[in-house]
């Protein structure tokens, strides 16, 4: 997230170990770098490029602030989703089970503070605790019963729809208090004034930049200091301006529109604390190794159980609070709600470039595969495009993206 | 007998930045096993995949003369209608098929409906099986054989495309002595018969034993072809033109002077998995700080098995006796408890069970010691950073960046990050199961110096081979295990490999 890594032919750069050796050492070698990088690049890539084709077709409606506003509001439960199942992919699982689970935790929250007038924050917490529940179900059959995940979400995703009708009685629940509401549909601004946009917005924009660019920095330095290759400086800076720019630029949509969603602000601490979970600790680090190679993790002394246990009570967490999302979103609980979820989690991870045999994927790129498929969604609703052709275009974008990412495997694996 | 059945000719084969061969030059007579030898990684399969036509005509240059006729390969199914077939290392017959499926995968027996006739393909198998020498009924699975007769299965499929010229690719390598004799036999009896053979091996004695001519191959380049016959032709000989230089011993000296006993192993017993048989009986092992322990066996009597029941139970079940580490019995019930108690166990089988191969050399090298460099559960990246490097450096590990992805590195390479692996987690003894299978003579001294140096530091050794020599050259006491049992223990001065393989092979003919 916070550094390019370098293509893995170049020689390390021989540095001394100052910090101001930051400034001038590294590859400049661009064409390397981005043809080495180009599976990690690739769905930037094609972010940039399907953003800049819908901003053209729809004349610039895409780019507007109250539309960018929309397709955060829109789909950050998919993009929540997708953050539990990439790490269930990269683990070599699946979870066919979260939409139905969606339902559910929004049910259960629905019950209690609609039907029984309970506070909202009840609802909050019980629907978090069902969703911890159902996934240490799923973790059971699938770590200790040794049920592969396909066949336990999938008669997941039948017994908590059937739970969800049950405790729903068959009927939609709407509507949820106030504060409820706010989860999904509040703001934060006006907390520093400014003259027809939010100045709070532009502030957090403008830490979020700064944490940016001093990671990477740091990161940097550790790595000349540790004498591992680096990109050269002036691409470092480029990389930092663009980043930076691209986030000013959504910061400064958003505090002309409405300001700073509170759902956009829990999806960035998610992504934050997901994409440092998995890259970052012991934990994470052991997902990646079971997905790669199962045995070999095993004889390693990790505890596959375990960790596959805890990745499914990780992704039934995060499906309660797309479930609270959700349901907040709706202002309502619906019998068929979160139908069809599981399938755009799940392609949002692929088209991220997580690999169908387990062991590869980032959160960041399921965030950006999620946005794509977002994007994509927004833009031809837009343009008034049927649901069909909606469809027909998601579905070829997706096969694609893994084919593209197939063929990439395949020509690295002929190098040897 | 001097007429030339193959040539291939200035064969020069290129991948996105790595020249695999450069004008290479191959000419095989008639009726002849042709040897290649090479390093890992010096163009051997590469060469053999021209000829086979896995690379494609047009993907390489040089041209490739088959009975003087010039030939063009567009894929394997070419260059088998010329009589052409490869059997590659890794054996590819589908295990849950019969024999005689597998035989004729591709060119089924069909009768004038076009249904497949299988009386006929059952006894053109059994015909084909005759002739290579196997028992078994040609409806058998093929999972149920063992790898010795899976390997005679795959060479009765060549024949039965009519082969003339049969290319092996490390064929005894899974192979035990008894059923790489035999393998060697049928070779033999295949040349009397009229069928070439190309033969990829690493093991100098048997190319010594079995072949006509050998050509060596350098980092691509052909260094020279041997006639066996009239040049009196040594391992040595061999060894200097594939590494360019002569390797003073196999095997690196070293001062012996075990002290402690630090593993010790009593009673062991495992039962199978599934069946309801014993694979380890009775089994009771020790070894020293600073000793290095051979264990000898057949493939089936009970090696990994015994290694890796003693490995957290990682193998079998009703796992019972007792395990002692300098004196104190300990309870390896789990890896990670074994690991605890200073135990490594580096695989027989680095792709399936040693190596993550997708992911890169850093990450390997830390994976089964992940908690030494983490706090709370944070990974220090930094820190990995450096033991990966000085892993890369005291081990010699050949690659461009530890940020290099395993399974692009070399079968030594790879080895030496299992090992570094296992290093990292300061274990008190290893075991070494087969340290040396499927990799090239530069990179097993390199192994066998690496073995010398942790014993140096007074680590425990344990090292289970098939390989005779290396246990001779290497070990300070070798214990011989027989289906399941330990049927002799003596120190090296006294073993020889005929009275090893006399104990390896003891109880069987007691059963028998």
């Amino acid at each position: 997230m916070t550094s390019i890594k370098t293509p893995p032919t170049e020689r390390p750069t021989p540095a001394d170990s100052t910090p101001a050796a930051a400034l001038h050492s590294g590859t400049s070698d661009l064409r390397a770098l981005v043809l080495n990088n180009l599976r990690q690049s690739g769905i930037y890539v094609a972010l940039v490029v399907i953003v800049a084709l819908f901003a053209i077709m729809t004349d610039g409606v895409l780019l507007s602030p109250g539309n960018i506003t929309n397709i955060v509001l829109q789909y950050s439960y998919i993009l929540v989703l997708a953050i539990g199942m990439v790490i269930l992919i990269i683990g070599g699982h699946i979870d066919l089970s979260v939409g139905s689970v969606v339902a559910l935790t929004g049910a259960v929250s629905a019950v209690l503070v609609i039907q029984q007038d309970h506070p909202w924050w009840v609802g909050v917490l019980a629907a978090l605790a069902v969703g911890i529940v159902v996934g240490a179900w799923h973790g059971f059959w699938v770590a200790y019963a040794g049920i592969p995940a396909f066949i336990v979400t999938l008669a997941g995703m039948l017994l908590f729809r059937g739970l969800t009708l049950r405790v729903l009685d068959n009927i939609s629940l709407s509507p949820f208090p106030s504060e409820y509401q706010q989860v999904a549909a509040g703001f934060l601004n006006g907390l520093l004034g400014g003259q027809g946009y939010d100045a709070f917005t532009l502030l957090i924009g403008a830490i979020a930049v700064a944490g940016y660019a001093v990671s990477g920095f740091r990161t940097r330095v550790a790595r000349i200091r540790y004498q591992q290759p680096v990109e050269s400086f002036p691409l470092f800076v480029a990389r930092v301006v663009l980043v930076g720019a691209v986030l000013m630029y959504f910061a400064w949509q958003l505090a002309h529109a409405r300001g700073l969603p509170i759902v956009l602000i829990i999806l960035a601490v998610l992504v934050l604390v997901y994409g440092l979970l998995t890259r970052r600790t012991v934990f994470g680090r052991q997902v990646y190794a079971i997905g790669g190679n199962l045995s070999a993790a095993a004889l390693s002394g990790v505890k596959v159980r375990t960790v596959n246990f805890w990745m499914f009570v990780n992704m039934g967490f995060l499906a309660a609070v797309a479930g609270v999302i959700y349901s907040s979103r709706s202002n309502g609980a619906q019998p068929a709600a979160g139908n069809m979820f599981e399938l755009d989690a799940i392609a949002a991870a692929f088209i991220g470039g997580a690999a169908v045999t387990g062991g590869v994927g980032t959160v960041v790129g399921a965030m950006v595969g999620g946005l794509i498929m977002a994007v994509m969604s927004n833009g031809m609703q837009l343009m008034g495009v049927d649901q069909s052709t909606q469809s027909v275009v998601k579905g070829l974008v997706l096969l694609v993206a893994v084919a593209f990412d197939v063929y990439n495997k395949r020509r690295a694996g002929t190098a040897r | 007998m001097d007429d030339t059945i193959l040539e291939m000719r200035r064969i020069t084969k290129t991948f996105p930045g790595v020249t695999a061969l450069e004008d290479v030059t191959l000419a095989v007579r008639r009726g002849e096993i042709h040897a290649i030898c090479g390093e890992n990684g010096a163009g051997k399969s590469t060469l053999m995949k021209v000829l086979s036509g896995v690379h494609p005509s047009g993907s390489y240059d040089g041209e490739i003369l088959f009975d003087g006729k010039p030939m063009q390969f567009r894929g394997i199914r070419d260059s088998e209608a010329n009589g052409i077939v490869i059997i590659h290392q890794e054996l590819a017959l589908v295990p849950y098929l019969s024999i005689a499926e597998n035989i004729f995968l591709g060119t089924e027996r069909r009768n004038r409906l076009g249904l497949i006739d299988w009386n006929l393909a059952n006894a053109e198998a059994a015909k084909l099986l005759a002739s290579v020498g196997l028992h078994e009924n040609p409806v058998t699975p093929v999972i149920q054989l063992g790898v010795g007769k899976q390997q005679l299965v795959e060479i009765a499929k060549a024949l039965s495309k009519k082969v003339r010229l049969l290319i092996l690719d490390e064929p005894t390598a899974a192979l035990n002595d008894i059923d790489s004799a035999h393998l060697l036999d049928l070779l033999r009896a295949l040349r009397d018969q009229g069928i070439t053979c190309i033969m990829i091996s690493h093991k100098l004695n048997e190319i010594t034993a079995i072949a006509d001519s050998t050509t060596v191959i350098r980092d691509g380049r052909t260094v020279e072809t041997l006639d066996m016959k009239s040049d009196e032709v040594s391992q040595q000989r061999i060894i200097r033109g594939m590494v360019g230089r002569d390797l003073d011993s196999f095997y690196p000296d070293r001062e012996s002077s075990p002290g402690e006993e630090v593993l010790r192993i009593e009673d062991w017993t495992v039962r199978h998995p599934v069946q309801d048989r014993m694979v380890v009986e009775d089994v009771s092992v020790s070894v020293r700080a600073g000793e290095v322990v051979g264990i000898a066996g057949l493939m089936g009597a009970g090696r990994t098995e015994l290694a890796m029941s003693v490995f957290g139970r990682s193998y079998g079940r009703d796992i019972r006796g007792r395990l002692f580490v300098r004196g104190r019995e300990v309870q390896a019930r789990t890896v990670a408890e074994a690991i605890d108690n200073g135990i490594a166990y580096v695989t027989e089988d680095r792709k399936r069970y040693g190596l993550n191969l997708i992911d890169d050399v850093r990450r390997n090298v830390s994976a089964a010691a992940l908690d030494r460099l983490a706090r709370l559960g944070w990974v220090n990246g930094n820190e990995e950073i450096k033991v990966a490097e000085t892993s890369r450096r005291e081990m010699n590990i050949r690659t461009p960046s530890v940020m290099a992805v395993v399974g692009k590195l070399s079968g030594g390479n790879q080895q030496k990050v299992v090992l570094s692996k296992w290093l990292f987690t300061d274990p008190d003894v290893l075991i070494l199961d087969e340290p040396t299978r499927g990799i090239d003579v530069g990179a097993k001294y390199e192994i066998y110096t690496i073995i010398n140096r942790l014993v140096a530091a007074g680590k425990a050794v344990i090292v289970i081979s098939s390989e005779l020599p290396e246990l001779l050259g290497m070990c300070d006491r070798i214990y011989t295990l027989s289906a399941g049992r330990i049927t002799g223990e003596m120190p090296v001065a006294e073993a020889t490999q005929e009275s090893l393989m006399e104990l390896m092979t003891k109880d069987k003919e007691l059963v028998a």
